[in-house]
């Protein structure tokens, strides 16, 4: 089985990948913390990216997080996508549809942790 | 007060391949396939349930919930709770019979909160799956998986909490189980029931609306829940947090995610009410131990992973 080099261009950190693993569960299995972690389905958009070099294979990722637009300019989310190359990224949380400050000042939590 | 709404109905979970969700909620959850539709949508029911499907999977672009929905007794109940939504001011939409299969008429409405809420009174009565109706056997063989025994209730995140508890209370009738109030005195959390149990459906405050966290489905042990936890380690299924107790509703619990991040819940045991008893309240400065008994600390992505 090949294995490919995955890069945190931000952190400048390095983990392995495994050409039938999901880049963001290879990050896991590494003990790595640079990309956050939500659903692992491709549902909630936590783990969203820029791919900066190299080509991955796209499985199933929600059109509301990743359009197909952005889709064809690099974005991805980490969970969903197995690499065909070495690849480079960089984080690309997406901003959220609405900001209500009162309801947001209610759950900033003082005991939140990852 | 009681407005004839009898209990939950069902839900309509959007997932992205219906293939991969299927080994989750049949393979994995226990559900049992009842039947598909001419649009695509596969119909699940857990096997205590009475009537023929209380999950129905949509394939889709984006993961999350359609809507949810509650059986009412009566057509005469259904006629009033109709009128009274009006009157409140929720716009009404009318889905015909069939329109789900074995389904009559649904009336649709959207909650402040942002997500949409059916009413219904006729579903084809399937009885029990795999028991006979007179001398029933205490469950039925061939079960797969975590042999989920029904789809219990939601919990959904969105903004104007006050507006939504109004409509579930005063239009709707059901009552408030148990709250998370912050020092202002704010609930940002309601669990409201119809019935005795814990809860029928939940919202917890977040900044977006319309959004979905879990459907939650019933097991009858502490055992049952370790034992959905082995099989979610043997299959590799993400996991949100778990096997644990909340500290709301006392449940036991695991969290876990459908093939498209859409979270689900088993749980088993909680609290039960009666007419006498005082809403439940817990501080939001203590909100780690009202979610996670054992923890007393939440983790991130159960406040905002959603879909």
């Amino acid at each position: 089985m090949r294995h490919f080099t995955i890069t945190d261009i931000t952190n400048k950190e390095e983990f392995n990948c495994r050409e039938n693993e999901y880049i963001l569960y290879a990050m896991q299995r590494s003990g790595r913390k640079c990309i956050p972690v939500g659903c692992k389905g491709g549902g909630c958009g936590v783990c969203r990216i820029s791919i900066i070099s190299g080509t991955p294979d796209f499985g199933p990722m929600s059109k509301l997080h990743v359009t197909e637009e952005e889709k064809n300019s690099g974005y991805a989310l980490a969970c969903r996508i197995k690499p065909k190359s070495n690849m480079s990224f960089e984080c690309a949380p997406k901003p959220k549809a609405s900001t209500n400050q009162e309801a947001s000042t209610n759950l900033q939590l003082k005991e939140v942790s990852q | 007060m009681k407005k004839g709404i009898m209990r939950p109905g069902h839900v309509q979970i959007r997932v992205l391949d219906m293939e991969a969700a299927l080994k989750h909620y049949v393979d994995l959850l226990g559900l049992i396939e009842t039947d598909r539709d001419e649009s695509g949508r596969v119909y699940l029911k857990a096997w205590s349930e009475v009537d023929k499907f209380s999950v129905v999977l949509r394939e889709a672009d984006e993961p999350g919930c359609d809507f949810m929905a509650f059986k009412v007794v009566d057509e005469e109940a259904l006629v009033q709770l109709e009128k009274d939504l009006v009157s409140f001011g929720c716009d009404i939409t009318h889905i015909e019979a069939g329109e789900l299969k074995d389904c009559g008429r649904r009336v649709q409405f959207t909650s402040a909160s942002g997500h949409c809420f059916e009413l219904y009174t006729d579903k084809k009565y399937t009885g029990k799956w795999g028991l006979n109706e007179v001398n029933p056997e205490a469950w039925p063989r061939n079960l797969t998986g975590m042999k989920a025994v029904r789809f219990d209730h939601c919990l959904f995140y969105g903004d104007a909490l006050a507006e939504t508890y109004d409509l579930f209370v005063n239009v709707l009738g059901f009552y408030l189980a148990e709250q998370v109030l912050d020092p202002d005195g704010n609930r940002i959390a309601q669990f409201l029931s119809l019935s005795t149990k814990a809860h029928d459906i939940a919202f917890i405050m977040h900044e977006e609306k319309g959004k979905f966290h879990h459907a939650s489905f019933y097991l009858e042990t502490w055992e049952d829940i370790l034992r959905a936890a082995d099989l979610i380690s043997m299959e590799d299924v993400p996991i949100d947090i778990g096997p644990t107790r909340h500290g709301l509703t006392h449940g036991k619990t695991i969290y876990f995610f459908d093939p498209s991040g859409n979270r689900t819940e088993v749980f088993a045991g909680g609290d039960y009410n009666y007419p006498d008893h005082k809403p439940v309240t817990w501080l939001s400065d203590d909100l780690g131990k009202a979610i996670f008994y054992h923890d007393r600390v939440l983790n991130e992505r159960f406040l905002s992973v959603l879909t």
